[in-house]
């Protein structure tokens, strides 16, 4: 059937300063550049391009332009050119859409609405080259109280397992499979340089990762890929993941196409057999059932480590979140409205779920009314792009975040969204074994920790700003925020007052 | 309480009285005596702990009188576990390897996620047992279920093997679950007895034994019959039936790119 649909983008090649050395043609996964030997002349398909922008930094010469395809069809508010080539694309294959990354739509980015505080002459701000300043945060369960022994002076309460984080900052879960290896290495040696954590995500870990155990968080999620007792020891954490922000709700298919000899052995499934995980855990229809499965895990690891529980952020989130705390969760997670995926239905991704900032205010909120934020660390992720927006997360009441997206970019990734095709020309979201080797373990690292150097640098100028010297005095105090822009409504649900007010 | 007693051939038995016991200390007392180099381990007054056989890890046989709470054998690797009485939910959920024998009926979902090991249940089990059960090289889950089973049998199965006998079934009695392998890219379930189209899910085929399936059978019914002292031969007699998975990928048309 011939395709109805037109080019995304433009790609301009300046003639007088090409060379035809055909470097487009080898970075470019998605066979849009090529050579013909005919006329001796490296030439383009431009249906082909997707905007990842390979072919531009590597070109030597700087001669490759890519634009988007201006599409000059009527104007139409409603039928808008990506309403229109959706239904071109479902009318030619009959299938649900698939997309990668997280919802690109113009849902408000309430981060973009709130702004922070900082000391003016009553108090003074902290300089944070020159004092101390605390970014360590503790994940685990804290106790209602503390008994210290009169004689001894030593602590009687017996606490829950704590992990220690150097900077509020971790890696979300992305499963090798989805990721590659190399990525996978990246995220496990800047996550142990920087004192951080990175997940694994339900894919299993690679036996060469297991050295960087205590920086990794292993998911449980409904397929119980990879899932074994040498994996659970191995971990500094375990999370369930119930759901994701990019598809709530919904289970996984990884396409047998990307269950490689390598992700089978991770996965333990046969090559080449499609790993599907289901909406569901099938032993967790209750609250009930979750408690069963915290506890389970806890009996695996013998209580030693904390367990997190992972949700989407959804209407009813701080009822459940309420729940999972009286589950037995020690860090509950939720991952928001533009949480990032490497596949999921574009008609899930875009619709389901509600914004991460929402969610966080109204979970941290109920769990103080009734007297349980304590029991459970809370982390957030989905859309957390600088280190703005990690103080704000923060001061609305998360002890930490997850990047995934803003990780990625760091490796390279332009948000092109084409995970879902395994053909990622930056070697991120692919395991082409061809591709994978883009990823240098040891560039991609240096390139991570560098990231969460600059944001701690960021966080403790926040921090000295406003007068403060660790996190913990910001974690939870909203009295820092204030609001811009944003109805009534918005501004209680958030817990923040209007700018000026 | 734990008592040790010494037989005077093999080696000492650990018995345990859960009377009383959450499933935190009873497992304690398991992990506890397994670390001592424990091979046998009996279970008395068991009223429903949870995760029994979770994080032992060796190779210890533990007999249980009375009724094991949810998730027993959960993560299990390596136990052989005897039950004299009936399981409950989640039997041998994500299990890796090891034995579970239970005389007398289990719950739901038994043998969820189970990627290795045996499962053998004398009488029914519950709804979607043997969900989601996967294998991997040498690592191939196994549950023999000598009576009946409910609605979503043998859902989404990547891998394994599952038998259904029926031999607690009236002459002219037939199985009664419906959306048999509902989802399944994986593995083989054999049915003894007739099974009807419209109780199987739509990505399941049905077929008739070949040599090598008959093979399997013998070895497992065997293993069956001898530990509820049926007679194996009598149970082969009967016609089975074979189910398959139709497309190893039944979701590859399901996607647009």
């Amino acid at each position: 059937m011939k395709t109805y649909l037109p080019p995304k983008f433009i790609v301009e090649r300046d003639a007088e300063r090409c060379i035809q050395c055909q470097v487009c043609v080898n970075q470019c996964s998605f066979d849009t550049h090529y050579y013909d030997a005919e006329e001796d002349a490296v030439r383009s398909r431009e249906g082909r391009c997707v905007g990842c922008h390979r072919c531009v930094v590597f070109c030597p010469t700087n001669a490759l332009t890519v634009r988007a395809n201006p599409l000059d069809y009527r104007e139409n508010y409603n039928w808008r050119p990506e309403v229109i080539e959706d239904i071109i694309k479902q009318a030619e294959t009959g299938g649900v859409l698939l997309t990668g990354m997280g919802n690109d739509k113009g849902y408000r980015v309430y981060w973009d609405h709130l702004v922070l505080n900082a000391s003016q002459v009553t108090n003074p701000s902290i300089d944070p080259l020159r004092e101390p300043m605390e970014l360590a945060t503790y994940l685990g369960s804290k106790p209602d109280k503390v008994e210290i022994d009169p004689k001894t002076l030593s602590l009687k309460t017996e606490l829950a397992p704590q992990v220690k984080i150097e900077v509020p900052v971790m890696f979300a879960a992305m499963s090798y499979g989805a990721v590659s290896l190399n990525v996978h290495e990246s995220l496990a040696r800047a996550a142990t340089e920087a004192g951080t954590l990175w997940n694994t995500g339900e894919g299993g870990l690679h036996p060469s990762l297991y050295k960087y155990g205590a920086h990794t968080i292993v998911q449980v999620a409904s397929g119980r890929f990879g899932v074994h007792q040498e994996y659970l020891d191995a971990a500094a954490v375990v999370e369930i993941k119930i759901g994701q922000g990019a598809k709530p709700g919904i289970g996984g298919h990884l396409p047998g196409e990307k269950v490689s000899a390598e992700v089978s052995m991770t996965r333990m499934i046969p090559k080449g057999t499609d790993a599907l995980s289901p909406f569901p855990h099938h032993d967790i229809y209750s609250i009930e059932d979750l408690a069963q499965l915290v506890h389970a895990l806890k009996e695996a690891t013998n209580y030693a480590k904390p367990i997190a529980v992972k949700i989407a952020a959804v209407h009813n989130s701080a009822a459940i979140a309420s729940g999972m705390v009286r589950a037995g969760a020690d860090i509950i997670v939720l991952d928001g409205l533009r949480g990032s995926t490497g596949a999921a239905p574009k008609i899930i991704r875009d619709n389901v779920g509600i914004p991460i900032e929402m969610a966080l205010a109204s979970v941290d909120s109920r769990m103080r009314q009734e007297g349980i934020r304590n029991q459970a660390s809370l982390v957030v992720s989905g859309g957390i792009r600088n280190s703005g927006d990690v103080a704000k997360a923060i001061a609305l009441g998360a002890d930490a975040v997850y990047i995934g997206t803003a990780a990625l970019v760091a490796l390279g990734c332009t948000v092109c969204q084409q995970c879902h095709t395994g053909k990622c020309a930056w070697g991120i979201c692919t395991t082409d074994l061809a591709l994978t080797k883009r990823i240098n373990p040891d560039i991609g690292a240096r390139r991570l920790a560098n990231l969460l150097r600059g944001w701690s640098l960021e966080l403790k100028d926040i921090l000295g700003g406003m007068g403060v010297n660790a996190l913990e005095s910001l974690r939870g105090n909203r009295l820092h925020l204030r609001g811009v822009g944003l109805t009534d409504t918005e501004l209680e649900i958030l817990g923040v007052r209007m700018a000026g007010n | 309480m734990t008592e040790k007693v010494h037989n005077e051939t093999t080696n000492s038995i650990v018995k345990i009285d859960a009377y009383g016991l959450s499933h935190r200390e009873l497992n304690a007392k398991l992990r506890e005596a397994v670390s001592n180099g424990t091979q046998k381990i009996e279970l008395r007054n068991v009223y429903g702990q949870r995760y029994i056989g979770t994080d032992l890890n060796k190779s210890v046989e533990i007999e249980i009188f009375g009724v094991p709470g949810n998730d027993l054998g959960a993560f299990m690797d390596r136990p052989r576990i005897i039950v004299r009485g009936n399981a409950q939910d989640g039997c041998g959920n994500t299990m890796n390897s090891g034995e579970i024998i239970i005389h007398g009926h289990a719950g739901d979902i038994i043998g969820l996620s189970a990627r290795g090991g045996k499962i053998f249940v004398r009488d029914d089990v519950g709804y979607r047992a043997g969900i989601h059960m996967k294998e991997y090289q040498d690592k191939k889950p196994v549950l023999v279920i000598g009576g009946t089973a409910q609605d979503f049998f043998g859902e989404y199965m990547a891998g394994g093997v599952v038998i259904l006998l029926g031999l607690n079934l009236k002459e002219g009695e037939h199985h009664k679950a419906r959306f048999i392998g509902t989802g399944m890219h994986g593995g083989v379930i054999y049915m003894r007895g007739s099974v009807e189209s419209y109780q199987l899910g739509k990505e399941v085929g049905i077929a008739e034994l070949e040599e090598k399936d008959y093979q399997t059978l013998k070895e497992l019914v065997g293993e069956f019959a001898s530990y509820f002292g049926y007679d194996a031969e009598e149970i082969l007699k009967q016609k089975f039936s074979k189910l398959f998975p139709r497309w190893l990928r039944p979701y590859g048309r399901h996607y647009a790119y």
